[in-house]
């Protein structure tokens, strides 16, 4: 089945990441070190927060909420807009281009597994914040626990996919609610930074 | 199941309506390709299970060659905005701008004023903390500070994963489902990233936050 299927995929992924070598030599700053003693000694003339006045251009909480459900002569006033005005503004746009979009949402009563109908998935959306557990799992989706953070590691767009392709059991559109590639490029790192070095 | 005709259809009307590309990589006319332009946002719980792990990337789909002269632009400062009430407006604030090689932080603090604009009074130089921007092919440059919150700034591969360009020729009507075997549009590529790593407990004390990222620009 394909939910189980998909979790097992998320077990491989963890496993890869869990044992992702390391790349420990880390590079010891003795300027930053003086700086340390500390941080407070930031000189003035090097601090770039003073008398400085600046303007937003980009924001993003969730993955590809502005590219897919935003329509294009929309998108950069999406993203000067603040999330807690968002709601109101973008929602009964969402959900035009979700249903347009998607087979899964074109009956007013469709509902993804999550059991949101288009109008509750969207309404969802369109405050486009990243919710982060302080007390647990952080995870986009790992079977059990659904938006509580994002790791590196999640699949996040097939996540996306199947929430809207995927219909109510995750099992409409099966040539759409998952693009087949599961994991990145290059192993990520145990510990700080994460993420993989350039190539 | 829904047949594929209705969604070709539907496809070739959103075609027209949607431009697609990725997680935030080139999402808007105003931002795509430019220092400003965002590619993604993760937030997870550390190796340390005290603390949660911010990351902000930027400048996407740099090529190795290109990686080398990439560079963070000193008229574009990172903000993670972290609510702490569920309101969706902002309740503190970690600012990450460069200065002449160096990744500048201020925060976890309560924002001056929340919203669009960001201003900073002159006395709250104390807080900030810096560490040198990793060139290409050094090792991670990582600092921590006094109250254990680590900073990263510099190229990485960008950690993203998605057959973009099946999903375009799906959108197109050139193609009718994603292939057996995907192929990561994104693989190859590097991005610019801000990686923090601040215990849970400056974060504020309820059981989540909402976080997001902006970028701003200086006027």
């Amino acid at each position: 089945m394909k939910t189980i299927k998909y979790i097992l995929g998320m077990v491989v992924v963890a496993t890869l990441f869990l044992n992702c070598e390391k790349e420990n030599d880390i590079y010891i700053d003795e300027e930053a070190s003086l700086f340390a003693e500390g941080l407070k000694k930031t000189k003035k003339k090097d601090n770039p927060f003073i008398d400085t006045i600046w303007m937003q251009e980009d924001q993003m909480g969730r993955p590809a909420i502005n590219t897919v459900l935003v329509s294009s002569g929309s998108k950069d006033a999406f993203n000067v807009t603040i999330p807690s005005e968002q709601g109101a503004l973008f929602q009964p746009m969402f959900q035009a281009n979700l249903m347009g979009l998607s087979p899964a949402f074109n009956n007013a009563t469709d509902a993804n597994a999550l059991g949101f109908t288009a109008q509750q998935f969207t309404t969802a959306l369109a405050t486009d914040v990243l919710t982060v557990s302080l007390i647990g799992t952080t995870t986009f989706f790992d079977g059990t626990n659904v938006l509580t953070g994002r790791t590196l590691a999640d699949d996040v767009i097939t996540v996306e996919l199947l929430l809207i392709f995927g219909g109510e059991d995750f099992t409409e559109n099966p040539g759409l609610s998952n693009d087949n590639v599961d994991a990145n490029d290059k192993e990520f790192l145990n510990s700080f930074p994460y993420l993989a070095s350039p190539w | 199941m829904k047949n594929l005709k209705t969604y070709l259809k539907a496809g070739a009307f959103v075609v027209a309506v949607l431009f697609f590309i990725a997680a935030d990589h080139i999402d808007a006319p105003a931002v795509a390709g430019g220092e400003s332009d965002i590619t993604d946002f993760y937030a997870f719980q550390g190796e340390n299970t005290d603390n949660i792990v911010f990351v902000a990337n930027v400048q996407g789909l740099l090529s190795p060659s290109a990686t080398k002269k990439a560079q963070f632009d000193e008229n574009i400062m990172i903000e993670f905005n972290i609510d702490t009430d569920g309101d969706a407006i902002e309740d503190l604030v970690i600012q990450a701008a460069p200065n002449k090689k160096r990744m500048y932080f201020l925060g976890p603090i309560a924002p001056n004023q929340t919203g669009l604009v960001s201003t900073q009074n002159s006395n709250s130089n104390a807080e900030v903390s810096s560490v040198k921007i990793t060139n290409y092919n050094q090792k991670p440059r990582i600092e921590t500070s006094d109250v254990g919150i680590k900073y990263f700034a510099g190229p990485r591969d960008d950690p993203f994963f998605f057959d973009f360009a099946q999903y375009s020729a799906i959108l197109a009507g050139n193609a009718n489902s994603f292939l057996e075997e995907g192929v990561d549009t994104f693989a190859g590529t590097n991005v610019l990233s801000v990686v923090i790593e601040v215990p849970k407990y400056l974060l504020g004390n309820s059981d989540s936050v909402n976080a997001w990222v902006e970028t701003k620009r200086k006027q």
